[in-house]
């Protein structure tokens, strides 16, 4: 029961610290997808864990995919980051406000 | 032949209406004289048969409004009151309609005339033969509507536009009353029947109708609204006003609207309705009251006035005063004596005044006339019969019927009767004989005697009416002369048995025989007091000190009194601008196009693009923000499920926020 309790503590520690880390950085946006990643991680952690705590195989596939996709996901990030890099020459997040309501 | 009496009436107006064009005047005249005097001679064949033989008709033609308990059907019922507003109102239709045929032969648009009498007439017939109180309605309603077409026939007129709204609306007032009568009937009888209501009415004497935690009889309830209908189409005090306006329309329209017929048709309503007033004491005072009011104000109004047709008009005014005191005494078969007599002298003045008008290219100031007498000489002859019959002069038709009324009013001053409102009208009626006098013969002493004040043209071309309007104005004058002798058996005769069930008046109310046996030298004050009138107006006009009165003593006084006693103006003043003023700034302005504006389409159309806007800048565009505003809903989201806060704390802290 520790264990369970201790790991997922760790996983949500790790998932709030990845949204703080989304939050409160302004600039980079390199920072935020690494956060992203760290957010697919401890949720996928998580998954694991559950399904060696619950003796079952589907958390495993679960994260499997999300691995894939996360993969996926990360790969068309950092391509659109390139793009957007070639046309403004920074990759600030502030300056990203293009889009006013 | 009793429907035909109502039917050619509509069929003339009919034809002469929308055939008019094609018939021209000629034809038009033609159709309209004919279908009126058919009509005439009918209603004198019904007279003979229900009133003299004693036969009443009731005809029910066909069902008109069945639901539930109430049933109304199209039904005329002719008993001896109906015949006799029948020949009344036919005779002084027909005469005014060969009047006219001369009066306005020079107007394009007689056939259009032609058919709003006769519409006129019509509605009158179908006010006084209905048997019961919706379909009395559609007649009521259709005389006003009738008279307001009839005073508005010269539409491009301002004034005539103007006095028909004012006589159309202020009837209108009256209608509302007679409207919630009809209610009130019907709530209570649960029957709008004639002869329901009458023959229940003793039953419901202590019957009383609960309104707003106030507890009224509702006979009472019924007689005032049913009154208050008379006020207004009757011109009592209080809703008179539109009466001496509606003399803009033509003069036969004056003689036929304000003598004999539509005036009439509130004292027909109140004569009718005896079997039912006669049981509410308070509705007979009022009566009483509101009636030797209207004579007196009206008489003393008519004194000053300088129009022809106005002093005619205001004391059409006080003579249905007279009716309407004399039927809250009880003797509604003197009033309704009086109301056929009054026909026939007063449509006499008003003809007869149209001729003067005629002669004088429509000059109507009094005050511009003059030696009359050497240039229309049958004219003068007639309308002196008129007056004398006005002033309640012997043996002429105004003295049979008017000085009954105030013998009837005499009797009342005997201290054990304890009608102390009868005193009231006793001693306002009197005086009102002696102001009727008076102007009755200023009108004489101005237009016919006094030295002349028009100018020379006028005097050149003024000549008698030919035949065509000579010989109503002879056969009134002959009514004039005639109808109060040989009617005053039949209506009031003592012991007559000529009205039969159609009034009722009950044992105690029944003045009759001490009104026979009064004591002489009371019998000769109403006839002292019209010498006195008859002899001061001469004193005034003959010795030339009316200016030196007017000028010097009563200026003031007769200034109030030539301005009608400021009723206009007060109401002008006092309700009908605040209303207008109130319909326009507080209704329109601040309600309509303001505050309920404001609430929903204006105010609605005004916040929603703020609120908009303010929606629009949250989104800043910040890639975080977004962010924060995700993470932040999703925390409420998780805080409403897992917290189960109440929703109401929840939007409140949210509309907080916003």
């Amino acid at each position: 029961m520790l264990i369970y309790t201790n790991i997922t503590n760790t996983s949500i520690l790790l998932f709030l610290i990845s949204v703080l880390g989304i939050f409160l950085n302004q600039k980079n946006i390199l920072v935020m997808l690494m956060s992203l990643e760290m957010m697919f991680l401890s949720v996928s952690f998580n998954l694991i864990f559950a399904s060696v705590y619950l003796d079952d195989i589907t958390g495993q596939i679960f994260s499997l995919l999300i691995l894939t996709v996360a993969a996926a996901e990360s790969s068309i990030g950092l391509a659109i980051l390139v793009i957007y890099y070639r046309i403004r020459n920074v990759i600030t997040a502030e300056l990203m406000h293009l889009m006013k309501g | 032949m009793y429907l035909l009496i109502l039917w050619l009436p509509l069929l003339g107006s009919i034809f002469t209406g929308f055939f008019g064009r094609f018939l021209g005047h000629k034809g038009a005249s033609i159709i309209s004289i004919v279908c009126v005097f058919v009509t005439f001679f009918l209603s004198i064949v019904a007279f003979f048969e229900v009133g003299l033989s004693g036969v009443n008709y009731c005809i029910t033609i066909s069902p008109w409004i069945e639901v539930g308990l109430l049933k109304i059907s199209w039904s005329f019922l002719f008993d001896s009151l109906t015949v006799i507003m029948l020949v009344v109102i036919t005779t002084i239709s027909g005469l005014v309609h060969l009047y006219s045929v001369e009066y306005m032969q020079k107007d394009p648009h007689l056939p259009r005339f032609m058919s709003f009498l006769e519409i006129f007439t019509f509605f009158m017939l179908i006010l006084v033969t209905s048997d019961n109180l919706v379909q009395m309605f559609v007649g009521w309603e259709g005389v006003g509507l009738a008279s307001y077409l009839l005073i508005n026939f010269w539409f491009t007129r301002l004034a005539a536009n103007q006095s028909a709204i004012k006589a159309l609306i202020v009837n209108r007032i009256g209608d509302f009353g007679l409207s919630l009568g009809i209610l009130t009937a019907f709530y209570t009888f649960r029957s709008i029947d004639y002869f329901t209501i009458f023959s229940l009415s003793p039953l419901f004497v202590d019957y009383t109708l609960n309104f707003g935690g106030f507890y009224f009889s509702s006979i009472t309830l019924i007689g005032i609204f049913l009154f208050i209908g008379a006020i207004g189409k009757s011109a009592q005090l209080g809703l008179h006003t539109w009466l001496p306006d509606a003399m803009e329309g033509p003069t036969p329209v004056s003689a036929l609207i304000h003598a004999a017929t539509m005036v009439t048709a509130g004292v027909f309503l109140l004569i009718r309705f005896s079997p039912l007033i006669e049981f509410s004491p308070v509705v007979l005072n009022v009566l009483i009251i509101f009636g030797s009011l209207t004579a007196f104000f009206a008489s003393l109004s008519g004194v000053f006035q300088n129009d022809l047709k106005r002093v005619i008009a205001y004391s059409t005014c006080s003579q249905l005063g007279y009716m309407i005191f004399s039927c809250g005494v009880s003797c509604y078969s003197v009033s309704m004596f009086h109301l056929a007599n009054h026909a026939f002298f007063k449509a006499l003045l008003f003809l007869s005044a149209g001729s003067i008008i005629h002669a004088l290219s429509d000059e109507q100031d009094m005050r511009r006339m003059g030696s009359l007498v050497r240039f229309l000489p049958l004219t003068y002859s007639l309308m002196l019969i008129g007056s004398l019959a006005l002033a309640g002069f012997p043996f002429l038709t105004g003295f049979y019927s008017k000085d009954f009324i105030l013998e009837l009013m005499q009797v009342t001053l005997n201290t054990n009767l304890g009608k102390i409102q009868g005193v009231f009208a006793c001693w306002l009626g009197s005086l009102s004989v002696f102001f009727t006098a008076f102007y009755s013969f200023r009108l004489i002493y101005l237009t016919f005697l006094n030295s002349i004040n028009t100018t020379r043209i006028n005097i050149l071309k003024s000549h008698e009416p030919s035949l065509l309007m000579v010989l109503p104005l002879i056969f009134l004058g002959l009514g004039s002369m005639f109808i109060g002798y040989l009617g005053t058996d039949l209506f009031i005769g003592l012991g007559t048995d000529f009205w039969k069930s159609s009034i009722i008046i009950l044992p105690q109310h029944s003045y009759f025989i001490e009104a026979e046996w009064l004591d002489i030298n009371f019998k000769w004050l109403p006839f002292m007091f019209s010498v006195l009138g008859i002899a001061f107006a001469t004193l005034v006009n003959i010795t030339k000190t009316y200016g030196y009165l007017y000028n010097v003593f009563y200026r003031e006084l007769c200034f109030l009194i030539n301005k009608k006693w400021y009723w206009d103006i007060l109401y002008n003043r006092f309700l009908v601008f605040p209303s207008l003023n109130f319909g326009y700034f507080i209704a329109f302005k601040n309600l309509d196009r303001g505050f309920i504006e404001l609430l929903v389409p204006y105010g609605l159309s005004k916040l929603i693009p703020k609120g908009a806007v303010l929606f629009s800048k949250l989104q800043t565009g910040q890639l975080n923000h977004y962010l924060f505003f995700i993470v932040f809903g999703v925390c409420l989201f998780l805080i409403i499920i897992l917290n189960q806060i109440q929703l109401l704390i929840f939007y409140s802290v949210l509309i907080f926020f916003i």
